[in-house]
């Protein structure tokens, strides 16, 4: 079972964050409607790391860019241009640049669906009722039942007492 | 209009964009607005409101076209180029003007997104979903008319780099095959961008749908978005990372295109300026395109509060400064042609403003320079008409120029025993007006099945804005 506390404002909800913190709970998450400044700082999320990622992949964009060139116009097929360098390494910094971008935008979104784990067409949270307000103007606290100091009724008061709209509960 | 009415509220909170604007100014939100109402008005738009009589008329008048486009890329297969206007002399006609000019206005959207987003430019969260788009569907558009410019379209794909029998690669020192890949992975990068960005706000419309199948689609596209904090959190950091790649992406690829002449030796054509040039010129007609696109829109939707006035005025100074760089930019062709000592270079400028085309290169000059410089007095700016009419003389300026560029120079080579003029066939025209009904007509859906304005970026406005809940 999975609780979820139902706020109508942004700082209600970080309100409530820093206090199920202040009373120990650890495995919490919110559910907002669009990006809350400090939402992430106020749960602990780690900041992600994903733009190492997408640096990687472009590093990695580029790298194949580039040698794909060289390969290609100066030891696969060498091609006399006018008398030009076959290695003409700033004629070939476009097509390079090219690939880093594809290569980050490529990567990047992958590793978001990977660490978002989406898709994911179907949660148990979608079964809440109410919960589609999550997506338009309502903020939830996620207080996971496998949290070490989850108990189902102890949790229920805490929550009750931040004062929220409503407190709701997944059935598994 | 309410939004103005609202400006009376005195605690009206100031705002990175509302710096360096002058007096009492309309905010970008109305303060009445809460998350519901805004998230009502853009999705209603979508899920509850039946299509007008004059949606389905406007959608006819672009399918019309539509087929229009593709009857006459048909015939162009089956005849050739010898239908187009083009000769032996003035090989580029309007294909390649054509070409510039979308490839321009798709390159607007995800630089004015990114731009805007990376300044923090509040207002941009009511523009920047169908300036997307508009990317989008001009860029494709644009990569098109290479293809069925060459002589042989179906051997288009000699561009592309794959073992082939004949054992020959692209060959990689030619602007025409950054072309490739700079509109390769602008139409990537730009859906990726755009779709990233819609994400959340196909979730809200998969919450709100009432039909089986619009939950079923709206759910499929959102991916099974949940708003979890984890997920924002990774959002936030995905979007931004693509806004600032977005901008020198955007400076890439139109730079390619102004190589694309540049790297030739023709008067007009080989300029060190080109690169540059081109990327505002493109920024400028953008940004035009987004406003004759954004009166409309506003208007059919009733996205009043969203699309304000103070919109409007911002995209103005934005077009009066575009107006004054492209001045500035004709200037420094025109200095350049005389200091070089050239007389290619100085014969090809004085035929712009005296030879055969001369009457489009001033039509040109009033639109893409003089036009804009209404803007700089106030009440222009708020004046939704004005603005509408200038963003269309933009449009047109801004092909005037790539067409002018195309055959201004091709005319008036180094040979004056191969100088001929350019004069447009009926199957020209008819594929100009053909690409864009079908641009309009794409719009059109667009406006039927997706969000036109970022909900959770207005939402995210509303809290900023102190109107809360």
């Amino acid at each position: 079972m999975t609780l979820l506390a139902e706020f109508a404002a942004a700082d209600d909800l970080l309100d409530a964050i820093k206090r199920a913190r202040g009373a120990g709970y650890s495995r919490l998450d919110a559910l907002a409607p669009f990006a809350v400044s400090g939402l992430a700082e106020a749960l602990g999320i780690r900041p992600s790391r994903l733009r190492v990622v997408m640096f990687a992949c472009g590093a990695i964009g580029a790298a194949a860019g580039f040698f794909l060139q060289v390969w290609m116009n100066a030891i696969d097929y060498p091609l006399n241009t006018g008398g030009r360098p076959l290695v003409a390494w700033q004629a070939f910094m476009l097509v390079t640049f090219e690939f880093a971008v594809l290569g980050a935008a490529v990567g990047g979104f992958v590793a978001l669906l990977w660490r978002t784990g989406l898709p994911r067409l179907h949660d148990p949270l979608f079964a809440v009722s109410g919960i589609e307000r999550a997506s338009q103007d309502r903020f939830f606290l996620v207080v996971d039942g496998g949290d070490p100091k989850f108990e189902p009724e102890g949790t229920r008061a805490f929550l009750e007492a931040l004062r929220p709209i409503a407190v709701r509960e997944t059935s598994t | 209009m309410s939004a103005a009415a609202a400006s009376s509220d005195a605690s009206s909170s100031g705002s990175p964009g509302d710096s360096g604007t002058e007096g009492h100014l309309p905010p970008f939100v109305d303060r009445r607005d809460g998350y519901a109402s805004v998230t009502k008005e853009v999705s209603d738009a979508v899920l509850e409101r039946r299509p007008g009589r004059l949606w389905w008329l406007l959608l006819a008048f672009g399918g019309a076209l539509t087929l229009l486009m593709l009857v006459s890329i048909a015939w162009l297969f089956y005849a050739g180029v010898g239908i187009w206007g083009v000769n032996t002399e003035v090989v580029w006609g309007f294909a390649i003007a054509n070409y510039v000019w979308w490839i321009g206005i798709g390159n607007a959207g995800t630089l004015i997104s990114s731009l805007l987003l990376l300044t923090r430019q509040k207002w941009r969260s009511s523009i920047n979903r169908f300036a997307e788009a508009m990317t989008l569907f001009a860029a494709a558009i644009a990569g098109v008319f290479p293809i069925i410019h060459l002589g042989r379209p179906y051997l288009f794909y000699w561009l592309i780099p794959y073992p082939d029998v004949m054992e020959a690669w692209p060959q990689f020192k030619s602007p025409l095959v950054w072309d490739l890949w700079a509109i390769l992975s602008y139409l990537i990068f730009s859906l990726l961008f755009w779709y990233t960005g819609a994400i959340p706000d196909f979730a809200t419309l998969r919450d709100r749908a009432k039909g089986r199948i619009a939950q079923l689609a709206y759910g499929s596209l959102a991916l099974g978005w949940r708003g979890s904090a984890h997920h924002w959190a990774r959002y936030e950091r995905y979007y931004w990372a693509m806004a600032a790649m977005g901008v020198p992406l955007v400076v890439s690829v139109h730079s390619v295109v102004g190589l694309d002449f540049a790297a030739s030796l023709m008067p007009g054509w080989a300029e060190t300026v080109f690169p540059p040039y081109f990327v505002v010129g493109a920024m400028f007609s953008g940004f035009a395109m987004v406003v004759t696109l954004a009166v409309p829109i506003r208007h059919a939707l009733g996205l009043h509060d969203l699309i304000t006035p103070r919109h409007f005025e911002a995209m103005a100074k934005i077009m009066v400064l575009g107006a004054t760089v492209m001045g500035w930019s004709y200037l420094i062709e025109w200095f350049a042609a005389w200091y070089s000592g050239d007389i290619y270079e100085r014969g090809l400028v004085v035929y712009e403003f005296v030879g055969d085309y001369w009457p489009l290169y001033w039509i040109m000059l009033f639109c893409n320079v003089l036009a804009s410089q209404v803007f700089w007095f106030r009440p222009a700016r708020y004046s939704i008409a004005l603005i509408f009419v200038v963003s269309i003389l933009v449009n047109l300026g801004m092909w005037l120029e790539r067409l002018l560029i195309v055959i201004n120079t091709l005319s008036h080579g180094f040979l004056p025993a191969n100088w001929q003029t350019y004069a447009p066939t009926f199957w020209d025209v008819a594929l100009l007006l053909g690409t864009l009904g079908f641009f309009f007509t794409l719009f059109l859906l667009l406006a039927r099945f997706v969000p036109v304005v970022s909900m959770h970026e207005m939402r995210e406005l509303v809290r900023e804005e102190g109107a809360g809940r």
